[in-house]
Protein backbone atom coordinates (compact mmCIF):
# COMPACT_ATOMS: atom_id res chain seq x y z
CA UNK A 1 0.00 0.00 0.00
CA UNK A 2 2.21 2.41 -1.10
CA UNK A 3 0.94 6.28 -1.54
CA UNK A 4 0.49 7.36 -5.56
CA UNK A 5 -1.99 6.41 -7.57
CA UNK A 6 -4.30 3.72 -7.47
CA UNK A 7 -2.96 1.25 -10.35
CA UNK A 8 -5.39 -0.86 -12.58
CA UNK A 9 -2.75 -3.64 -12.02
CA UNK A 10 -2.03 -3.44 -8.06
CA UNK A 11 -1.70 -6.02 -5.23
CA UNK A 12 -4.89 -4.16 -3.63
CA UNK A 13 -7.11 -3.76 -6.68
CA UNK A 14 -6.39 -7.59 -8.14
CA UNK A 15 -7.02 -9.11 -4.34
CA UNK A 16 -10.84 -6.97 -3.99
CA UNK A 17 -11.40 -8.31 -7.45
CA UNK A 18 -10.66 -12.09 -6.59
CA UNK A 19 -12.49 -11.75 -3.23
CA UNK A 20 -15.22 -10.07 -5.42
CA UNK A 21 -15.21 -13.07 -7.74
CA UNK A 22 -15.33 -15.69 -4.84
CA UNK A 23 -18.38 -14.03 -3.54
CA UNK A 24 -20.06 -14.09 -7.32
CA UNK A 25 -19.40 -17.62 -7.15
CA UNK A 26 -20.93 -18.18 -4.15
CA UNK A 27 -23.94 -16.00 -4.70
CA UNK A 28 -24.25 -18.02 -7.96
CA UNK A 29 -24.24 -21.14 -6.71
CA UNK A 30 -27.51 -20.61 -4.01
CA UNK A 31 -28.91 -18.89 -7.40
CA UNK A 32 -28.34 -22.41 -8.86
CA UNK A 33 -29.36 -24.69 -6.05
CA UNK A 34 -31.48 -22.57 -3.90
CA UNK A 35 -34.84 -25.30 -2.95
CA UNK A 36 -37.34 -22.35 -3.49
CA UNK A 37 -37.83 -19.41 -5.79
CA UNK A 38 -37.66 -16.42 -3.02
CA UNK A 39 -34.45 -18.05 -2.32
CA UNK A 40 -32.93 -17.43 -6.06
CA UNK A 41 -35.30 -14.10 -5.44
CA UNK A 42 -32.64 -13.25 -3.01
CA UNK A 43 -29.64 -14.77 -4.43
CA UNK A 44 -30.07 -12.53 -7.54
CA UNK A 45 -30.37 -9.25 -5.39
CA UNK A 46 -26.97 -10.46 -3.65
CA UNK A 47 -25.83 -10.71 -7.18
CA UNK A 48 -26.59 -7.13 -8.53
CA UNK A 49 -25.20 -5.68 -5.04
CA UNK A 50 -21.79 -7.13 -5.71
CA UNK A 51 -22.01 -5.69 -9.16
CA UNK A 52 -22.75 -2.69 -8.01
CA UNK A 53 -19.19 -3.20 -5.51
CA UNK A 54 -17.35 -4.53 -8.46
CA UNK A 55 -18.51 -1.54 -11.01
CA UNK A 56 -16.92 0.85 -7.98
CA UNK A 57 -13.59 -0.73 -8.20
CA UNK A 58 -13.52 -0.42 -11.42
CA UNK A 59 -14.46 3.41 -11.71
CA UNK A 60 -11.77 3.41 -8.66
CA UNK A 61 -8.99 1.55 -10.48
CA UNK A 62 -9.76 3.08 -14.47
CA UNK A 63 -9.82 6.75 -12.93
CA UNK A 64 -13.54 7.18 -14.50
CA UNK A 65 -16.11 9.05 -12.27
CA UNK A 66 -18.46 8.52 -14.80
CA UNK A 67 -18.65 4.71 -14.06
CA UNK A 68 -20.37 5.64 -10.67
CA UNK A 69 -23.77 6.58 -12.84
CA UNK A 70 -24.07 2.70 -14.10
CA UNK A 71 -23.85 1.76 -10.15
CA UNK A 72 -26.64 4.04 -9.25
CA UNK A 73 -28.61 2.51 -12.61
CA UNK A 74 -28.14 -0.69 -11.45
CA UNK A 75 -29.09 -0.29 -7.91
CA UNK A 76 -32.05 1.42 -8.83
CA UNK A 77 -33.46 -1.51 -11.53
CA UNK A 78 -32.22 -4.27 -8.36
CA UNK A 79 -34.64 -2.43 -6.13
CA UNK A 80 -37.48 -2.50 -8.57
CA UNK A 81 -36.59 -6.21 -9.99
CA UNK A 82 -36.77 -7.66 -6.42
CA UNK A 83 -40.15 -6.03 -5.47
CA UNK A 84 -41.47 -7.19 -8.95
CA UNK A 85 -40.46 -10.29 -7.80
CA UNK A 86 -42.09 -10.51 -4.29
CA UNK A 87 -45.62 -9.24 -6.34
CA UNK A 88 -45.34 -12.39 -8.32
CA UNK A 89 -44.43 -14.81 -5.75
CA UNK A 90 -47.27 -13.50 -3.43
CA UNK A 91 -49.95 -13.33 -6.21
CA UNK A 92 -49.08 -16.75 -7.74
CA UNK A 93 -49.16 -18.41 -3.75
CA UNK A 94 -52.86 -16.27 -3.59
CA UNK A 95 -54.21 -17.23 -7.33
CA UNK A 96 -52.95 -21.10 -6.46
CA UNK B 1 -6.14 9.41 0.84
CA UNK B 2 -4.94 6.30 -1.46
CA UNK B 3 -4.38 4.43 1.67
CA UNK B 4 -7.42 5.20 3.06
CA UNK B 5 -9.64 4.13 -0.13
CA UNK B 6 -7.69 1.07 -0.52
CA UNK B 7 -8.20 0.09 3.49
CA UNK B 8 -12.12 0.75 2.63
CA UNK B 9 -12.26 -0.65 -0.12
CA UNK B 10 -10.75 -4.31 1.60
CA UNK B 11 -13.34 -4.07 4.04
CA UNK B 12 -16.41 -3.66 1.96
CA UNK B 13 -15.14 -6.86 -0.25
CA UNK B 14 -14.87 -8.73 3.42
CA UNK B 15 -17.85 -7.78 4.50
CA UNK B 16 -19.24 -9.05 0.70
CA UNK B 17 -17.63 -11.93 1.21
CA UNK B 18 -18.86 -12.82 4.67
CA UNK B 19 -22.65 -12.07 2.92
CA UNK B 20 -21.87 -14.54 0.11
CA UNK B 21 -20.64 -17.05 2.80
CA UNK B 22 -23.90 -16.51 5.19
CA UNK B 23 -26.10 -17.02 1.41
CA UNK B 24 -24.56 -20.33 1.05
CA UNK B 25 -24.26 -21.45 4.54
CA UNK B 26 -27.54 -20.58 6.53
CA UNK B 27 -29.62 -23.11 7.01
CA UNK B 28 -33.16 -21.18 5.83
CA UNK B 29 -34.33 -18.76 3.78
CA UNK B 30 -35.24 -15.94 6.17
CA UNK B 31 -31.16 -16.37 7.85
CA UNK B 32 -30.08 -16.84 4.31
CA UNK B 33 -31.54 -13.40 3.72
CA UNK B 34 -30.66 -11.59 6.95
CA UNK B 35 -27.07 -12.52 5.78
CA UNK B 36 -27.11 -11.35 2.58
CA UNK B 37 -29.20 -8.17 2.98
CA UNK B 38 -27.50 -6.52 6.15
CA UNK B 39 -23.85 -7.37 5.42
CA UNK B 40 -23.91 -6.65 1.71
CA UNK B 41 -25.32 -3.46 2.23
CA UNK B 42 -22.64 -2.64 4.84
CA UNK B 43 -19.67 -4.00 2.27
CA UNK B 44 -21.09 -1.73 -0.61
CA UNK B 45 -21.35 1.50 1.80
CA UNK B 46 -18.33 0.72 2.45
CA UNK B 47 -16.99 0.33 -0.85
CA UNK B 48 -18.73 3.41 -2.42
CA UNK B 49 -17.18 5.48 0.45
CA UNK B 50 -13.87 4.32 -0.77
CA UNK B 51 -14.91 5.95 -3.88
CA UNK B 52 -15.88 9.29 -2.50
CA UNK B 53 -12.69 9.26 -0.39
CA UNK B 54 -10.76 8.85 -3.48
CA UNK B 55 -11.47 11.25 -6.48
CA UNK B 56 -12.05 13.86 -3.39
CA UNK B 57 -14.52 15.92 -5.30
CA UNK B 58 -18.20 17.66 -4.29
CA UNK B 59 -20.00 16.70 -7.73
CA UNK B 60 -18.64 12.80 -7.00
CA UNK B 61 -19.30 12.97 -2.99
CA UNK B 62 -22.69 14.15 -3.54
CA UNK B 63 -23.04 11.37 -6.16
CA UNK B 64 -21.89 8.48 -3.94
CA UNK B 65 -24.08 10.41 -1.21
CA UNK B 66 -27.29 9.55 -3.02
CA UNK B 67 -25.91 5.99 -3.76
CA UNK B 68 -25.62 5.34 -0.45
CA UNK B 69 -28.79 7.04 0.96
CA UNK B 70 -30.50 4.87 -2.00
CA UNK B 71 -29.46 1.52 -0.78
CA UNK B 72 -29.78 1.95 3.03
CA UNK B 73 -33.32 3.25 2.04
CA UNK B 74 -34.17 0.03 -0.28
CA UNK B 75 -32.49 -2.73 1.26
CA UNK B 76 -34.37 -3.31 3.85
CA UNK B 77 -37.62 -2.27 2.12
CA UNK B 78 -36.75 -5.29 -0.76
CA UNK B 79 -35.84 -7.53 2.05
CA UNK B 80 -39.19 -7.22 3.87
CA UNK B 81 -41.26 -7.35 0.84
CA UNK B 82 -39.49 -11.11 0.15
CA UNK B 83 -39.63 -11.78 3.41
CA UNK B 84 -43.29 -11.33 3.40
CA UNK B 85 -44.09 -13.01 0.38
CA UNK B 86 -41.69 -15.81 1.02
CA UNK B 87 -43.77 -16.64 4.88
CA UNK B 88 -46.88 -16.68 2.69
CA UNK B 89 -45.40 -19.26 -0.10
CA UNK B 90 -44.33 -21.49 3.40
CA UNK B 91 -41.44 -21.19 2.94
CA UNK B 92 -39.81 -23.75 5.27
CA UNK B 93 -38.12 -22.70 8.69
CA UNK B 94 -34.92 -24.02 10.22
CA UNK B 95 -35.68 -27.30 11.80
CA UNK B 96 -34.09 -26.41 15.29
CA UNK B 97 -36.38 -23.25 15.04
CA UNK B 98 -37.13 -22.31 18.49
CA UNK B 99 -40.43 -19.76 17.78
CA UNK B 100 -42.59 -18.47 14.88
CA UNK B 101 -44.06 -15.44 16.42
CA UNK B 102 -46.11 -14.96 12.99
CA UNK B 103 -47.75 -18.17 13.41
CA UNK B 104 -51.93 -17.91 13.94
CA UNK B 105 -51.15 -14.27 13.27
CA UNK B 106 -51.45 -13.75 9.62
CA UNK B 107 -54.81 -14.22 7.13
CA UNK B 108 -53.24 -16.96 4.87
CA UNK B 109 -56.19 -15.97 2.19
CA UNK B 110 -56.28 -12.45 2.70
CA UNK B 111 -53.31 -11.47 3.53
CA UNK B 112 -54.45 -9.57 6.64
CA UNK B 113 -52.35 -9.06 9.89
CA UNK B 114 -53.78 -9.36 12.78
CA UNK B 115 -52.81 -7.89 15.93
CA UNK B 116 -55.05 -9.12 18.48
CA UNK B 117 -53.78 -10.93 21.95
CA UNK B 118 -54.33 -14.36 21.45
CA UNK B 119 -53.11 -16.01 18.29
CA UNK B 120 -55.75 -18.71 16.97
CA UNK B 121 -54.25 -22.05 15.29
CA UNK B 122 -57.40 -22.46 13.36
CA UNK B 123 -56.54 -19.22 11.22
CA UNK B 124 -53.90 -21.55 9.09
CA UNK B 125 -56.99 -23.14 8.22
CA UNK B 126 -59.13 -22.06 5.32
CA UNK B 127 -62.33 -23.10 6.00
CA UNK B 128 -62.48 -20.92 9.74
CA UNK B 129 -60.92 -18.20 7.75
CA UNK B 130 -63.95 -18.32 5.29
CA UNK B 131 -66.39 -18.74 8.63
CA UNK B 132 -64.89 -15.28 10.02
CA UNK B 133 -65.02 -13.26 6.58
CA UNK B 134 -68.20 -10.30 6.92
CA UNK B 135 -69.79 -12.30 3.74
CA UNK B 136 -70.74 -15.42 5.53
CA UNK B 137 -72.09 -14.19 8.58
CA UNK B 138 -75.44 -14.93 8.73
CA UNK B 139 -77.38 -12.23 8.97
CA UNK B 140 -79.95 -12.17 12.34
CA UNK B 141 -83.09 -10.56 12.82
Amino acid sequence: MTAGEFAAGSFVNNLVFAVLLVAMYLAFMRLVRGPTLPDRVVALELITTLTVGIIVVYTISSNQPVFLDAAIVVALVSFLGTVAFAQYVERRARDG
Amino acid sequence: MVDLSEALLVVGAAFLLLASVGIVRMPDLFMRMQAATKASTLGVGFMILAAGVYFDDLTISIRVLLVTIFLFLTAPVAAHVIARSAYFVGAPLWEHTVIDELRGHYDRRTHVLHTDDEPTEDRDDLAATEARTPDDTPIES
